[in-house]
This record gives structure tokens, sequence and C-alpha cells, in this order.
């Protein structure tokens, strides 16, 4: 079953490079997504056994976060059969910069799109430390590409902090994971699993694995885009293909942050929950600070929802760092995820009726593009956190358990970034909404929006909605499982 | 043996100040080469006693990427990219190397004080290892050639796989394996970044590529 999860996107990924017509090709990529997804489902129905000798083994988080994945890639794939259709082959416009750009091969791209999936699995599957370590920095080289579709500078440039902030930062985890081993050396035989580490967590030294904690947070927190390490992320949502943004933002991220909440269960079982927890509140606080700031006159509407990624990642950060609230950011990680992957194809099909992400260029999107202008706003609603939507649910709840743990001036402060962010984003989505379409929209014929552009996001959006009305049962019971095995106190 | 081990700590720390010190691209690019060389055979070395397979296995593909591998696609990205041969520091290379010998005293400085593990003649390298570190996030950020940062990055590799050696020599040889890979295609793919950059914009220097900012 473990193997089958890696195998298929693998596979399908490796094929990918080498099928030359489109059609089998794209056809490859919705079906092996949805055979990934087929799998994941299974799962729901009985944890797979581990595998490899305990080195990759499914638990409750690791699902919760491998089915986030999955369903992502799932709308992302439908939505890339429509995007690839209209600009597999094309040579477009740049408009900002005004000069001719070749896109990359489409077989490169669904190749790494697959290969993304197969690396996404292997991080949320790996127990140990230093597969997990494997994994992400694997997926930073299968997403590079990705990012770099569109040939042209600006994709170049981020494709190029992207690569070298993250292999980096990335670099400086795997130091953690050395540190980590020193902390367990007087029990050589262990393996390096969450699940052993946490069992002898008595005979860990100390003052080594806090050291390794703070170099995990710096490694997976560059990845995770918590500020101020955050410095790719922007330049990378903002560059890459709408698709690829909504897969970096929803599933990528979550990646790094389920390898921080492994590190965390460690160090939690050793004692040392309020040193890893105020860190966490800390960084957390200061990337909504941070992504606040940014977001408030933001001139491009893609970076906007990066941005809006950091805000984000900040919350859940927050929300582990207080503790009670762990099933609560776990929560908040499913519902972020799902609103940003509709926000995000969203743009992309705002952005391929505009060509331009310049928002004082983009008016009146509801009168001509009625059916993505409505998902625009809907989604603005629910990743702001207005009821009713799921982020609401969720980042309520977060703001219950920072005040059941007393901590009503960190509530208070919490509260108030998030609503700079409602304001600054609502100036933004706002103005883009209502009004007369603009020059550019003008002439869009009535019935413009693809099949395959359109169904995507609305069923996210939907999944939004349902999540914020009700919380199915057991989805609640998996948080409750996955916090439980991450150690939430 | 400590013979042996204490004649590589050295040469590798004289590696990283001639990295610091080389004006040429080719030169920095051998003298990485050759400090991958070192920590490849390190273990060997270290291990002469009791030799295994894994080790042998672990050893031959850590420097033959390191020592061959690398070098040869670093210099095909400088082939394509035609004249830059230059180093082209933000920080001149006397300043350099003072900073170089700070950093040694840090490293000597912090090794002293981290409570010491594992086998005695690795731990020599401990501090040798932290240099190595900070050398590399020294040429990151201080060297305007995309080049150059990408040499960075290897030399902090091979800080952090040096400190792995001294310590946590039971990290199984997949996870090893899997690191070693990881590592190759990152150079593999920012070498392929390196040729698209060169395409696009006629150089390879990153103080220019400034499109992108809030």
């Amino acid at each position: 079953m473990i193997w089958a999860l890696l195998g298929v996107p693998m596979a399908a990924g490796a094929a990918a490079f080498l099928i030359r017509p489109d059609r089998p090709r794209r056809l490859l990529l919705l079906a092996a997504a949805l055979a990934h997804a087929a799998l994941t489902a299974a799962c729901w129905r009985l944890l797979p056994g581990p595998a490899l000798g305990g080195y990759l083994e499914l638990d409750a988080a690791g699902r919760l976060f491998l089915s986030l994945t999955s369903v992502l890639f799932l709308a992302a794939a439908a939505y890339a059969v429509g995007f690839l259709r209209s600009s597999g082959h094309s040579k477009e416009e740049e408009d900002e910069e005004g000069f001719l750009f070749d896109n990359a091969p489409e077989a490169v791209f669904t190749g790494c799109l697959l290969l993304f999936l197969g690396t996404m699995s292997l991080a949320a599957l790996s127990q140990h430390f230093g597969l997990l370590w494997v994994g992400i920095e694997a997926t930073t080289l299968v997403s590079a590409p990705l990012i770099h579709f569109h040939r042209q500078r600006r994709s170049l440039e981020a494709t190029w902090k992207y690569l070298l902030i993250c292999s980096v930062g990335i670099a400086l985890a795997l130091l953690g994971n050395f540190f980590l081993a020193v902390a367990a050396r007087l029990h050589p035989d262990l393996l390096m699993t969450g699940r052993e580490l946490a069992a002898h967590s008595a005979e860990l030294d100390l003052p080594w694995l806090k050291a390794a904690f703070i170099l995990f947070l710096v490694g997976y927190g560059t990845k995770m885009g918590l500020a101020p390490l955050h410095t790719w992320l922007p330049d990378a949502h903002s560059e890459a293909p709408s698709v690829v943004s909504a897969l970096l933002s929803g599933a990528l991220l979550n990646c790094a942050f389920l390898a921080l909440l492994r590190v965390n269960a460690v160090l939690c079982a050793a004692g040392l929950a309020d040193f890893t927890g105020g860190l966490f509140m800390g960084f957390g606080l200061l990337s909504m600070a941070v992504a606040a700031a940014f977001i408030i006159g933001q001139t491009d509407f893609k970076r906007m929802l990066a941005y809006s990624s950091v805000e984000h990642m900040g919350v859940l950060a927050f929300g582990v760092g207080l503790g009670a609230a762990a099933p609560a950011a776990l929560l908040h990680a499913v519902n972020h995820s799902l609103t940003k992957g509709l926000l995000f194809l969203t743009a992309g099909n705002i952005l391929a009726a505009s060509r331009t992400k310049s928002v004082s260029e983009v008016r009146g999107l509801l009168r001509a593009l009625p059916r993505s202008g409505v998902l625009w706003l809907v989604g603005f609603l629910a990743i702001t956190g207005s009821p009713p939507f799921g982020p609401f649910v969720s980042e309520l709840w977060i703001l219950q358990g920072a005040l059941a743990r007393h901590r009503g001036g960190l509530a208070a402060l919490y509260l108030a970034l998030l609503a700079a962010v409602f304001v600054g984003m609502a100036t933004i989505v706002l103005k883009m909404s209502h009004g007369e379409p603009c020059e550019r929209l003008k002439d869009l014929p009535a019935d413009d929006e693809d099949p395959w552009r359109f169904w995507p996001p609305a069923v996210l959006a939907a999944a939004v909605l349902v999540l914020g009305l009700w919380v199915p049962r057991p989805l609640l019971q998996a948080v409750k499982e996955a916090a439980a095995v991450l150690g939430a106190r | 043996m400590t013979f042996w081990v204490e004649s590589l700590v050295i040469l590798v720390v004289l590696s990283n100040l001639r990295v610091l010190g080389a004006s040429r691209l080719s030169a920095c690019i051998q003298t990485v080469a050759f400090q991958g060389a070192l920590l490849g055979l390190l273990p060997v070395l270290a291990n002469l006693d009791a030799l295994s397979t894994r080790l042998l296995l672990q050893a031959g593909a850590s420097t033959f990427l390191k020592a061959a591998v690398f070098p040869w696609l670093l210099g095909r990205a400088l082939r394509q990219a035609g004249l830059q041969r230059e180093v082209e520091p933000f920080v001149g290379f006397t300043a350099s190397l003072a900073a170089g010998i700070l950093f040694l005293g840090a490293a000597l400085w912090l090794g002293a004080r981290l409570p010491q593990a594992g086998p005695e003649e690795l731990r020599r390298l401990v501090p040798t290892a932290l240099f190595t570190i900070f050398v590399g996030l020294f040429v990151i950020v201080s060297r305007r050639q995309a080049v150059t940062q990408v040499l960075g990055y290897l030399i902090l590799e091979n800080g952090i796989y040096a400190f792995g050696m001294a310590f946590a020599e039971h990290q199984p040889l997949l996870v090893e394996l899997g690191i070693l890979l990881d590592v190759f295609m990152g150079v593999f793919v920012m070498g392929i970044t390196l040729f698209h950059i060169h395409r696009e914009f006629d150089h390879l220097d990153t103080d220019r590529l400034t499109a992108l900012k809030d």
C-alpha cells in the first residue's frame, strides 16, 4: 500500500517525460491523480502497515496531510488539463516586460508535477527524520522546474531564489538531524523515528535537543514560509503558473509544517513543550505581522495571495505554540489548503482573462467573469476568516485555545493582525470585483470560461463552505487523532 | 591513523582558506572538488582496520560525486557561460581571508565548548566542520556570481557532512545515499538553472536579479 502511494506518482511522472503526444499525457496526469486519491481514501478504511523497517509508515498525522495533498493535487490536475490546453505550447506576450517567451515543454511540466506529488507523499509517509529530510529536499528540486514553466526573466529569478534559499535552509535542517543524533547518542541503536525518540525521551541530551530544534525550525521554517525566512515565497508563488502556486501553497508548505510538528513531538515528550511553544508563537505572530504589512497596499494580486500564505503559516505556528490548540491548528491547515487552492486557481482564471497580475488594472470582475468573480469573492471571505466558511471555525477555535490558556494579550494581538489582513485584502479584492469591467476585460466572449478551469476551484469552494457549516465527525476525529500522535498537550 | 585524520583536517581548513582567497572561479571549483575528495576519503582512513562494504560504498559514492561529477557539472556551466571567469566578490579577498580567520577562531571556540561525543579521532573534526559551514554560508552571501553561490552551497554541505561523520555514524546507508542523491540533484538542477539564467540575461550576476521585490 505504502509502496503504491509512492510508486504510482513516481512511475507516472517518469512515464510523462517520455510520452510525446499531449492527449495521453494529460490523461495519464488525471489517471495518476485519481489513483493516488483512491489509494489515500483506502487508507482511511485501514491504516497500512509499516514498510522498510519502520522508516515509512502512515500514522494519523501523515494520513491527514497525505489526504490534503492528494485532494488538492486532484483538483490541480483537473485544472492543469484546461491550463495546458490553453497555454501548453503557446508563445505568449509577457505583459509586464513586453517580450516574447516560450513555455517549457509540457512533458517536463507534467512529469515534474507528478514527481512533486510523489516526493510530497514521501514526506508525509516518512517516520525516519533522515528520510523525511530527503523527501522535503526532493520536493524543492522537482518543483523548481515547475516554477520556471513560463520561460521568462521574472520566473527565472524566482526559481533561482527558491532553489538557493530553500536548499541552504534545508541544509541547516540536515545539521539539525545530526544534532538530534548526538542528542540520542546514549542510545546508539535507536531508529531515528519520531516515535522511538519520543519513547526514549528521558535518555535524550536536552541542550543538543534544543539546538537541534532551532536548526529544524530555521530549516523547515524556511520551506514553510515563516517570517523572516519567507523571502523566497512571494516570488515563487507569484511567478509560478497558478496551478503550481496552488500546490506550493496548499500542499508543499504543509509538508514542511508536518516535519516541524514531528520534531516538536519529540521535544514535547522530552518536557520541552514550553521552549518550542514560545518559539512557535513568536515566529507565528511575527509571520502574521510581516504578512499584514506587505498585504496592505499590495499591487500584485498573486503576491497578495502569497503573503496570505505567510500569514496563515503564522496562524498555524501560533496555534501549535499554544499547545492546547493543536487540533485547531491541524483543522486550520485543512481549511487553509482548500481555500488557498481555490484562490490560486481562480487567480489563474483572472490572469488568463486579463493578462495582468496588477491590481490596478483589473476592474469589474463580477460582470466580466461572473463565475470566477464570485469564486474570487468567496475565496476572499473564506481566507480572511469570515463566517460561514471553514477558516472562520478553525481560527475561532485557535482563539478559544489562547483564551483558555490565559494568553489574553497574545489573543488580542492575533485578532488585531487578522483584522489588519482583512482590511488589506478587502480593499484589493473589492476594488477588483466591483464596478464597470475595465478595458482588458471588456470584450470577453460571454461564455468564456472553460469548465476544466471553473469546476476544480468551485468544488474546493463548496468544500470550504461545508467545513464552515459543519465539521464532519470523521474529520474531527482524524484531526484529534493526528494531534494525539503529534503529542499535543 | 590519527596522523592521517589530522593531515586531512588541516588540508580541509587550508582548502577553505584557498576558496576565500582565490580570484578565479576555476580555482575555486578545483578546491571544492579537492575538499570533497578529502572528506569522502576520511571515513575510510579513520577506520582502516575495520573496513566494511558499506563504508567503502558510501565513501566511494561520495568521493565520486564530490570530486568528479560536481566539478564537471559546474565547469560545464561555466564553459557555457563563456566569459565570466572572475569571482567578483562583494567583500574583497583580503577582507574575506580576515573573516575566514575570525570564523576559524569562532569554530575552535565553539568546538571546544560543545559536549563531546562520538569516536575519539573523529571528534577533532568538529571545529573543522563548523569552520567549513561558516565559510560556506559566507561564500553564499559575499559573492556575486551564481556559480560561486552553488560552490558555497557545496562547501556548506561538505561541512555538514563532516559534522555528520564525526557524530552520527549510525545514519543508515539508505538515508546516507538519499542525502547524496538529493545533493547531486540539487547541483544538477542549479546547473540547469544557471544555464537558463545565462541564456536569458547574458550574465550570471545575481546582484542584478532584482525584478522581484516589494
